[in-house]
């Protein structure tokens, strides 16, 4: 965190807060006022309470997306040799192929590749009459006649639900005669508060159906799986690129550039690192308990946040030729990067941005405007929890709603014959006095200025009304509000697909992103978004409501 | 064109009421046609003399789009017309779904066409009003008059309420309305004097009392409405005389659906807790 003086003071906060709330009915206000936040932070990292994953309300313009899309389009769509068949209606299953830009590179030109077919059962009025299951048999079987791949998944769009398709009965019986892994999930789109509860619904049935079916061990030293990174825009090979030149090993990415074989094996790592809180925290938690493995939380954004994550991986592993050579590549990358940061800093120093997006990059790439010199004066998530807000150490205070306990929370016991403890307890207490923390993520608010505006689940009639209080120099956030942000004169950087650009990951990323960001908030181009009778009119009038 | 549906609680006697009223109204000269909403298509059995009839989404389903009028509408007794929706088996699917299906295929072709003439088409929708599916025939107009058939034992009285709350909800848009209640007698003690009451709180009438007689089982056994299989039966008198008030009614409400304890108070008044 930068300590300066707020850009804006408490009372012009609560009045723009004030203002924002005066357009809604009562009830609605008051919702929306638990999840508007003016920024504060004690000595002791305590922040306020944010209201998050609560239901969007009917008729706002909201920036989430549906369960459905959280399962199968984030966690599942970059899994490359999965055959990924939608039951449903076609549409469900074009506008969730290949969206988000995440990238995949077969090791040689012969693998599966499956992510640039649209599997769909093409669900017509009469399987919803008289009930799909057949006909998803027919797909299951056809997919396997015509690839033969390793595994085959279902997802359930919400027909599927209303009409009570048992998909999973469909997967054990297709399992059975195949012989190949199937498995279904019910990520119906209706489920849940928005895309985090299809996250948790894909990623609880990975760990039911895939992680452990493979018990290899791979050569290599330093074994680690990275959760929550989703190579958009290449992101991941960059990360890839950098722990091999460390001699790290990735036994399995979640889920960016992945393979089914990786999911299988990725308990033999030896320990987690978690980029994206919120869509997976669980999943490095089930690991531990069955297996052993323990997590920590780290952040490949920014070249500053990528050096302290290679370093902290290596002190977890303890070994100087690791630490060493951490350092080397450090050494070696960060000149360009500096200058690459000075050259763009000198651009763009002193300007702000706003950041509403994800559940863990509205917090992250604060770090590249950090480096930039940019200042963050308003961000929030789209469909983060209370802890992705104030830290894991609110998890025991967030009550968990009838929408959560719609999601199944798996009861993971330790794998007797598979557990095996990374570390001994003395290790474990060596790392704990050098001030070495495990599951520890302090959430975005901690890190962000006093006095900056934290918004959850933000509606485009806030988004208008930010824009013009802050008169940010740029925002970022996702496709819908892209069109939006730009017509009022603000350059946009989509940050869920990157618009075309990317990758932003690592040290090679954080300069492709000062780049990028220099090039848009220093373009003249946006003054010229107003054409010049909307700013002086020769005839001005007003509504008559006004 | 009168555009009328059948509602009440299942195994009240919605079907065989309906088709008798239909026989009888087939009799005065009425061109009427029958689509029944069941999934178990049994609505015209008595009409055609058995279950013969191909349904809308089997057809549709076996056919694909090549669907022709007179693959799922079929004669029956006094050149009355037929068809079945047909659904899914118990258990799969969405039989509500395959309702809106049904009725839309029907429209498209043109069963309902002025050139067909029909004075007549009745809707014998299956059960209480259990979803958007069922709600169809008096949704966007498709019928225009609902009557319901109600006894005087209790849990019929608590889904012909339910029913009115149905069609409060589509009153206003669609324009639909309530013709009244067709008590179809279980010789519960005071029944007409119950139902009458019911239908007045209702804000609607009870259009006809039919009584409870055995030649009414003799005539289904038979694949025969009571009017066909012993037209100089009472019984066929009191199903003509339904007809005839039907043609005759011109009381269309929008219903005041009852609170529960004013419909418990009803029962109570008249007797039934002992």
């Amino acid at each position: 965190m930068e300590s300066s003086k707020p850009l804006y003071s408490g009372e012009s906060l609560e009045e723009l807060k004030q203002d924002i709330l005066k357009k809604y009915p009562t009830k609605v206000a008051r919702k929306r006022a638990k999840q508007i936040i003016i920024n504060t932070i004690d000595e002791k990292e305590k922040v306020p309470e944010i209201g998050a994953n609560a239901r969007t309300i009917p008729g706002i313009l909201t920036q989430r997306g549906c369960t459905y899309a959280g399962c199968k389009g984030v966690i599942l769509g970059p899994t490359r040799d999965l055959v990924n068949i939608v039951h449903g209606p076609i549409g469900c299953s074009f506008y969730a192929w290949l969206t988000r830009r995440n990238q995949t590179r077969l090791k040689t030109p012969d693998d599966e590749n499956y992510m640039t077919y649209c599997f769909s059962t093409d669900m017509q009025d009469s399987d919803i009459v008289f009930g799909g299951e057949g006909k998803l048999k027919t797909a299951v079987q056809e997919a396997y006649d015509l690839f033969k791949p390793k595994a085959i998944s279902i997802f359930s769009t919400c027909p599927v639900g209303l009409i009570g398709d048992d998909v999973h009965q469909v997967a054990r019986e297709m399992k059975a005669k195949l012989g190949i892994n199937v498995f279904a999930f019910s990520c119906e789109g209706y489920k849940g508060v928005s895309q985090s509860a299809g996250h948790h619904i894909a990623n609880n049935g990975i760990f039911k159906h895939v992680v452990g079916e493979d018990d290899t061990v791979q050569d290599g030293e330093y074994k680690i799986n990275l959760l929550g990174e989703y190579n958009i825009g290449g992101d991941g090979f960059e990360i890839d690129r950098i722990l091999s030149a460390c001699g790290i090993k990735v036994i399995s990415t979640y889920s960016g550039n992945s393979t089914y074989d990786q999911f299988a094996n990725s308990h033999t790592a030896d320990l987690n690192t978690v980029m994206c809180h919120r869509s997976i925290n669980y999943v490095a938690e089930m690991m531990e308990t069955k297996f052993g493995i323990p997590w920590i939380k780290i952040n490949f954004i920014g070249a500053k946040a990528t050096a302290k994550s290679l370093r902290k991986i290596a002190e977890y592993f303890g070994e100087q030729k690791l630490i060493d050579t951490v350092e080397e590549v450090i050494a070696k990358e960060m000149p360009e990067v500096e200058s690459a940061m000075a050259d763009a800093r000198s651009h763009c120093e002193g300007k702000t941005a706003m950041m509403f997006v994800g559940g863990s990059r509205a917090h992250h790439y604060q770090e590249l405007f950090n480096e930039l010199g940019m200042r963050t004066v308003s961000a929030g998530y789209e469909f983060a929890h209370r802890d992705d807000y104030e830290g894991r150490k609110v998890l025991p205070t967030i009550k968990v709603d009838a929408d959560s306990r719609n999601i199944e929370e798996l009861q993971i016991e330790k794998d007797s014959a598979r557990f095996r403890a990374r570390k001994t307890k003395e290790q474990l207490k060596t790392l704990a006095d050098k001030g070495f923390t495990f599951k520890d993520y302090k959430g975005m608010m901690p890190g962000m200025e006093q006095g900056s505006l934290v918004i959850d689940d933000i509606s485009h009639y806030e988004t208008e009304q930010l824009i013009e209080f802050f008169e940010p120099d740029v925002v970022c956030a996702g496709i819908k509000e892209k069109f939006v942000v730009q017509k009022s004169g603000v350059p946009m950087k989509q940050l869920h697909s990157y618009d075309s650009g990317g990758p932003y990951a690592g040290f090679r990323g954080a300069i492709n992103f000062y780049k990028e960001i220099d090039r848009m908030v220093n373009s003249r181009v946006w003054a010229y978004v107003k054409a010049p009778w909307q700013k002086n009119p020769e005839l001005s009038g007003s509504y008559a409501w006004e | 064109m009168r555009k009328i549906a059948i509602y009440g609680k299942g195994g009240i006697g919605k079907s065989t009421t309906t088709q008798n009223t239909v026989a009888g109204l087939a009799e005065m000269g009425n061109k009427v046609m029958v689509v029944g909403c069941d999934p178990k298509a049994d609505s015209t059995r008595l009409l055609l003399g058995g279950l013969s009839q191909n349904t809308v989404l089997d057809t549709l389903r076996e056919e694909g789009e090549d669907v022709e009028l007179d693959d799922v509408r079929k004669m029956g007794f006094g050149g009355t017309y037929c068809t079945e929706s047909g659904g899914p088996e118990p258990g799969v699917g969405c039989a509500g779904r395959g309702i809106i299906t049904s009725i839309n295929l029907l429209e498209q072709l043109g069963a309902y066409a002025e050139d067909e003439k029909l004075d007549y088409v009745f809707y014998d929708v299956l059960g209480d009003v259990v979803c958007g599916g069922f709600a169809m025939p008096i949704r966007e107009g498709k019928a225009q008059e609902i009557y319901i058939v109600v006894s005087g034992e209790m849990m019929a009285m608590y889904a012909a309420n339910n029913i009115c709350k149905g069609i409060v909800k589509f009153a206003e848009a669609g324009g639909v309305r309530l013709g009244g209640l067709i008590c179809n007698s279980r010789n519960v003690d005071f029944e007409l004097e119950m139902i009458e009451q019911l239908a007045i709180q209702l804000g609607t009438q009870m259009i006809h009392f039919v009584p409870r007689e055995n030649v009414v089982q003799r005539a289904e056994i038979n694949r025969k409405t009571v009017i066909e299989y012993e037209p100089g039966h009472d019984q066929a008198n009191e199903y003509r005389t339904l007809a005839r008030k039907i043609q005759e009614n011109e009381k269309m409400v929008i219903p005041t659906p009852l609170p529960i304890e004013s419909l418990e108070k009803l029962l109570i008044d008249f007797g039934m807790a002992g």
